[in-house]
This record gives C-alpha cells, sequence and structure tokens, in this order.
C-alpha cells in the first residue's frame, strides 16, 4: 500500500485483505459444494440417500485448519493494534475535544482550530476528551478509531504519510446531529506546518517562537 | 384465529389441538389456554405483529438514506426509528421468534412430552411479553416520543435524552423476564419431561439448540435485567454509576449491556441453528452427519460465547490484557460455527435433496450465515475492527448473522412446520418465488453496506458524504425487493391457512422426529400413547435396504 494516509494503513488493510481472502476461500467452497451436491444428488436423480453418520479424521482436519487459520489471523490483527497504543515518546501532542456536535483541536503552544493541522512523516499524539456524552474519533483514511468520553481522556496517535486533506467523523452515536459531526485532518510538509504552527491568529509571525514539542 | 380457516379433525377419533373445548370458549379459549401449542400460536401471532412494524421501521430508514440530506422524515425522526427497529427486531421478533413460537409448539411433542414442565408460567411469559410490547409502543405515543438511544442505551447519552427511554428500558426488562421464564421452562422440560426411552443422545438436534439457549437465557438475561433497571434509577435519582458527570462510569455499562447482549446473540441464532440440523436431513433424506459434534458444538458457543462479550468494545481504551483476550476468545468462538456448517455441508453429500421451500430457505442459511460469520471473524481481528467498528460494516454482518441467519431459518420453520399446526398446506410454487425474491434483495440490501463501512461509513448516521451515495441507493433499491419477497410469501401464508390444500397425512416430509408421527393437526394431548425412542431421530433406515452403509 504505497498510497498510505497513515503508518497503520498498511498493517491494517493486509490483514484485511488476508482475512478477505481466506474468507472467499472458505465461503466459495461450500457454496460449490452446496450446489453440486443439491444437483449431483437431487431427489430426480438419486433416490437412494446413503446414510454416513460421521468421519472423526475429517472432524479433526475441519477443526484444525480454521482454528490455526483464526489464531494466524488475530496474531495479525493483535501485533497491528499493538502500533495503535504504543505511542512514541517524540509525538507531539494535540488536545481533541468532542462535544455535541463538532471536534475542536488545542496545540502545545495553545493555538485552538476546528481542523487538525499536522506535519506529515511526524508522530502526533492525541489526547481525547469528551464535554458531553459520548463520541468516537474516526479517521476512516488513517485506519484509526477511539472512542472519547466525558470525565475521562483516552489517547491516539498516527503519522500522516501523506499531505493531503482527510475527513474526521464521529462513529458513537451522540444524538440529533451525529451524522454532522465532522471535521478534517490537514496534512502538511514539515515547513509549511511550522509556519502555519508559529503565525498568530492574525497571520503575523508570534513573537514568542515556542519550538513543536515533536521536535525534539 | 377464527375457528373456520382451520383443519378440522378428519382423522376420526381425537379432536385436533385448535377444535379442542376446554374450560374456556372464544378467544379466551386462546389467551387463558395453558395449552404449550395454543401459547405457541399467540407467540406466533404477536411475534410477526412486532416483526411487520419492524419491517415497516426498516423500510423507512432505508428510505429516508436513498439520498444525502432530508428526504422523508428529520435526523429526530431518523434517531427514533433506528431505536424503535432495532428494539423491536431485537427484544420482540429475533430473540423470541423460534424459541417462543417453534420451542413452544414443537419442543414438548420432539421429546415425546404432553407439554412443558410448568404450563401456567409458560402463560405467564407470554403476558409478560405482550406487556413489555405495549410498553415499547407506548413509549410512541406518550409524550417524548420514542427513545433515540439506539438499542445499546450508551450512557450518558441515555440519561441525558429528553425521550422516553424510561418506557423503552422496562420494556426491554420485563421482556427479559419473559424469556428468563421461557428459558427455565425449557430446561425443566428438557431435563424431566422426556419420554423415558430418550436418552441425551436421542433427543433431535433442534432439543439441543433449544436446550442451551435456555440456559443462556437463564444465566445471562438477568444482567441485562438489572443494568436497565440501574439505567432507569440512574435517570431518576442520579446515583452516579455510570453517569461520569456524577463520578460514574459510563464503559461499566457497556460491559454490563454486552456481558448480556453478547450471549443474546447465541440465544437468537442457536435456535436458528437448530432448526438447520433438524430440515437438513430430513430433505437430504440421510441421516446427520456429525451428530455430536453438532450437538457439542452447540453447547460449546453457549459457553464461549459467554466470554467474549468485550469484543463490542475494542476502541473503548481497555487495557491490552483485555483486548488480547478477548480478541483471542473470540476466534475461538468462530470454531464451533464453522464445525457446524462443515457438518450440514457434508449432510448433502450422498444424500436424495428435496430442494421444498423450507431446504432451500436453509441452503441460503448456510450461505449467509457464512458470510456473517466470516466476516464476524474479520470483526475478532482487532485492528480490522479499529476501522469497521461502529460503521455500516457491522450493521451489514449483523443483519447477515441474524437475518440472514435466525430469520431464514425462521422462514424455513414456518414453511416445514405451519402445515403440521394448521393442517393447510401452502402453494409449493409460490414459497419458492418468494424464496428467490427474498434472498436476491437480502444480498442487495445488506451487501453494499459491508463495503461502505469498510470505507468508512460510520451507523446510525442520517446523512452521509456524497461518495457513500450509490451504495446507500443500492441497498434501499434492495429494501423493496427483499419486501416485495415477503409480502408474497406472507399473502402465501395467509391464503393457505383460509383456502390451501388441508393435510391429514401425519408426516409431511418423511421426516423422522417424534412430532411427525402424531396427527396433523396435533391432538390436544399430543400422544395417545407415550413414544417409545430406538434410536436418535436421523436414521433413515429405508436407505439401507437397496446400499450398505458407506464409510467415506
Amino acid at each position: 500500500m504505497s498510497n498510505g494516509a497513515s503508518n497503520f494503513v498498511e498493517t491494517v488493510d493486509s490483514v484485511f485483505l488476508l482475512s478477505v481472502a481466506i474468507s472467499v476461500f472458505f465461503l466459495v467452497l461450500i457454496t460449490a459444494l452446496i450446489i453440486v451436491f443439491s444437483i449431483k444428488y437431487n431427489r430426480k436423480r438419486n433416490k437412494k440417500a446413503v446414510n454416513i453418520h460421521g468421519h472423526t479424521l475429517l472432524e479433526i482436519i475441519w477443526t484444525t485448519i480454521p482454528t490455526i487459520l483464526v489464531l494466524i489471523l488475530f496474531w495479525y490483527g493483535w501485533v497491528g493494534y499493538k502500533e495503535m497504543v504504543d505511542i512514541p515518546d517524540n509525538a507531539m501532542t494535540v488536545e481533541v475535544t468532542a462535544q455535541m456536535w463538532k471536534w475542536s483541536f488545542k496545540y502545545e503552544n495553545g493555538k485552538q482550530t476546528d481542523s487538525l493541522y499536522v506535519p506529515v512523516n511526524k508522530p502526533v499524539k492525541l489526547i481525547l476528551k469528551s464535554v458531553d456524552v459520548n463520541h468516537a474519533f474516526f479517521v476512516p483514511a488513517f485506519r484509526i478509531k477511539k472512542d472519547v468520553f466525558p470525565n475521562t481522556q483516552r489517547t491516539a496517535w498516527f503519522i500522516a504519510e501523506n499531505k493531503g486533506r482527510y475527513v474526521i467523523t464521529c462513529a458513537e452515536y451522540c444524538g440529533l446531529n451525529h451524522s454532522h459531526m465532522y471535521s478534517g485532518i490537514v496534512a502538511m510538509p514539515d515547513n509549511d506546518f511550522n509556519k502555519w504552527y508559529t503565525m498568530n491568529e492574525n497571520g503575523s509571525k508570534s513573537t514568542d517562537n515556542k519550538k513543536s514539542g515533536s521536535e525534539e | 384465529m377464527a375457528s373456520d380457516t382451520v383443519a378440522l379433525g378428519t382423522n376420526g377419533h381425537e379432536p385436533s389441538y385448535l377444535e379442542y373445548q376446554g374450560k374456556h370458549k372464544g378467544i379466551l379459549g386462546w389467551i387463558l389456554s395453558t395449552d404449550h401449542k395454543r401459547i405457541g400460536i399467540l407467540y406466533l401471532c404477536s411475534v410477526l405483529s412486532f416483526f411487520f412494524m419492524g419491517v415497516v421501521f426498516g423500510f423507512l430508514m432505508r428510505l429516508e438514506l436513498i439520498s444525502p440530506g432530508e428526504t422523508i422524515v428529520t435526523a429526530q425522526t431518523y434517531n427514533k426509528f433506528f431505536t424503535l427497529h432495532g428494539v423491536i427486531m431485537i427484544f420482540l421478533f429475533i430473540i423470541p421468534a423460534i424459541p417462543a413460537i417453534f420451542g413452544n409448539f414443537f419442543l414438548p411433542i420432539l421429546i415425546g412430552a404432553k407439554d412443558v414442565a410448568f404450563p401456567r408460567l409458560n402463560l405467564l411469559s407470554w403476558y409478560l411479553y405482550i406487556t413489555g410490547g405495549l410498553l415499547a409502543l407506548m413509549s410512541i405515543v406518550m409524550p417524548g416520543g420514542p427513545a433515540d438511544t439506539g438499542w445499546t442505551f450508551y450512557i450518558p447519552y441515555s440519561v441525558r435524552t429528553d425521550t422516553n427511554v424510561i418506557y423503552a428500558l422496562m420494556a426491554a426488562f420485563i421482556l427479559g423476564f419473559s424469556s428468563i421464564l421461557t428459558g427455565l421452562n425449557f430446561v425443566t422440560t428438557v431435563h424431566r419431561l422426556r419420554t423415558p426411552s430418550m436418552s441425551w443422545f436421542k433427543m433431535p438436534l433442534s432439543v439441543w439448540s433449544f436446550y442451551a439457549t435456555a440456559w443462556v437465557q437463564v444465566l445471562a438475561t438477568p444482567i441485562i435485567g438489572i443494568t436497565l433497571l440501574l439505567v432507569v434509577i440512574e435517570r431518576v435519582l442520579h446515583v452516579g454509576i455510570f453517569d461520569p458527570a456524577l463520578g460514574g462510569d459510563p464503559v461499566l455499562y457497556q460491559h454490563l449491556f454486552w456481558i448480556y447482549s453478547h450471549p443474546a446473540v447465541y440465544i437468537m441464532i442457536l435456535p436458528g441453528m437448530g432448526i438447520v440440523s433438524e430440515i437438513i436431513p430430513v430433505f437430504a433424506h440421510r441421516t446427520i452427519f456429525g451428530y455430536k459434534f453438532i450437538a457439542f458444538s452447540s453447547i460449546a458457543i453457549a459457553l464461549f460465547g459467554s466470554l467474549v462479550w468485550a469484543h463490542h468494545m475494542f476502541t473503548v481504551g481497555m487495557s491490552n490484557a483485555g483486548e488480547f483476550i478477548f480478541s483471542l476468545l473470540t476466534m475461538v468462538v468462530a470454531i464451533p460455527s464453522a464445525i457446524k456448517v462443515f457438518n450440514w455441508t457434508a449432510t448433502l453429500y450422498k444424500g436424495s435433496i428435496e430442494l421444498a421451500p423450507p431446504m432451500l430457505y436453509i441452503l441460503a442459511f448456510i450461505f449467509l450465515f457464512s458470510i456473517g460469520g466470516l466476516t464476524g471473524v474479520m470483526q475478532g481481528v482487532i485492528a480490522i475492527d479499529i476501522q469497521v467498528h461502529d460503521t455500516s460494516f457491522i450493521v451489514g454482518h449483523f443483519h447477515y448473522v441474524m437475518f440472514g441467519g435466525t430469520g431464514f431459518a425462521f422462514f424455513a420453520a414456518l414453511h416445514y412446520w405451519l402445515p403440521k399446526m394448521f393442517g393447510r398446506m401452502y402453494n409449493i410454487k409460490r414459497a419458492k418465488v418468494a424464496f428467490w425474491i427474498i434472498f436476491f434483495g437480502f444480498n442487495v440490501l445488506y451487501f453494499p453496506m459491508l463495503i461502505m463501512g469498510w470505507l468508512g461509513m460510520p451507523r446510525r448516521y442520517y446523512d452521509y458524504l456524497p461518495q457513500f451515495h450509490p451504495y446507500h441507493f443500492i441497498s434501499t433499491v434492495g429494501s423493496w425487493i427483499l419486501i416485495l419477497g415477503l409480502i408474497i410469501m406472507f399473502t402465501n401464508f395467509v391464503i393457505s391457512l383460509r383456502k390451501g390444500e388441508k393435510v391429514t397425512k401425519k408426516n409431511l416430509w418423511g421426516g423422522e422426529t417424534l412430532e411427525w408421527q402424531i396427527d396433523t393437526p396435533p391432538t390436544h394431548e399430543n400422544f395417545d400413547e407415550i413414544p417409545v425412542v430406538e434410536d436418535y431421530p436421523y436414521v433413515y433406515k429405508d436407505n439401507e435396504i437397496a446400499v450398505e452403509e458407506e464409510k467415506v
């Protein structure tokens, strides 16, 4: 996946594709058998059935093979998930506040925005809070999702790998305008980000030019 | 259930349960009857009524989603629609459908009993069911309108909204008791009332399924009862158990909710699996493949299914250990279902297959349930679940399992057993036409949900981004096709009850379970004498006259 929007895309998509491949294999197998048997052993052609009570070896085979396959899937899923919770220490931190029905973002230098501006190729850590009910921070293109609760915080992180605009959406039902609770991630090259980050709200260069924590 | 719509006992001797004259006449003879068959019919009428209501709400939701923005209703109304659709379909249709209708009617017959262990308790469960159902309906008409929380009632939204959440919660609470009492009744019935010659491994596989289901009902349902009551207390008294504003923990609510509601998924699917195991050997006319594996896999599902609830919560921020264990166990619970699917398919091998309407629904069940099961496995893989959690992928998945699985098994059971229950045959051709329309419409309706969910379409969305429009459009068209099929199917049944060919033959399909050895429709007492069971009910001895029994 060369066009991955975030660092998680490749892992998540490859385990997804693996699981789709396994699923399609079994689905086609079962369906083909059902169709073939229904035709071949149809009562019109096959008046007498044969009683077969079972076959222990077959049972063992079709218990063991799926067990191995799901354990493989489980492991890749776990490894992929582990990446999502192991947050690098050098990540730039952004506080994300969810409320009915909008998102807001606060940076380490006090800057506040409605969209999430991030530099590409730098880890960004999100501290997620809600001021009212449950929400969920979901960036489909980044393959990340985390529930957001009031009175407690959750964390998530990512590295945006390509510049661009990505949709943030709320994935936990939160009432009337749940389906309009959108925002966006704006991923931009490092220089552009730094320019934006140190800019005052009125557009002039900030005087207390504090460096972002992400850049060590 | 007017008396002119039912077959009269043409078998000569005893009147059927439909004509049987007890202490009460007319309608009272039904709503005060403790006969398990009459109670089964009461459930049939009431559960189907709620099913039609649920279909209407589902239809309206899909219609709203045919295009982005407001189409027919406001966001507020849409949110109430999906809550009502969920509450009705889950608590009033899919949980009671197979156990309460066919379990009540056939479980005692399948084990050679005259009734369930506690007939009066059985009638009480129906009254509780009706009370719960009426409460749910009352929430619609009372000021404030029906709840808009989704069927999951997640806190804190469910303590903040002004809608009639308490009605819905109390409805679910009371329906829970109906379910517990039915479960208790079935567990006792299976233990105590089997005909003396029927040892455990001579029980029909549907009885195994009802038995496993009943245990889950008894053990898991009280938890949802307590939890929902706590939400009511939270709303009324503001104690702060779950509400974070008062120091409570909303994640605790989710745990308690899913400790019941995940096993509840097995309350819904296990009876469906029982129906599949029952019908396949009849229409393949051969013994079932791997009887014991199927029986034990039911128990394994009930057992492991109770230990996987937090896979609904991979995004809440659990400990790594929690995520690891719940994901692993979720993978394990897939195995017994896979075993069943393989055994069912193997039962077709060298059978003599008749594609009668019940069998068509069952074969469709295997296909649709496989899609539902395989997409379920995907969600057990945590990294994938993070992406698809709370998207329409989940909605598609559980409709494949619950509707494509349990729903189709239910339809199969209707086609299989209704002629036995009423002594009237439906039009087979029309039933097959309806089947193909339903099967086609089903896939058109739900498959696009899987795709757009993976692409990031969240669930419970009234409005959506333009890129999802084609999927939503196709899905809505699918809902029309599906509903057309349902109309044909149910019209066929209604016509058959009035004008269908009368059947008095005991064994309509060549089944070997006990219900096919008694009158059609059954007499009040079911059996003239206590039946003797020699072997498990899938022997098909006539196969062996011509062909020597063969091993693979």
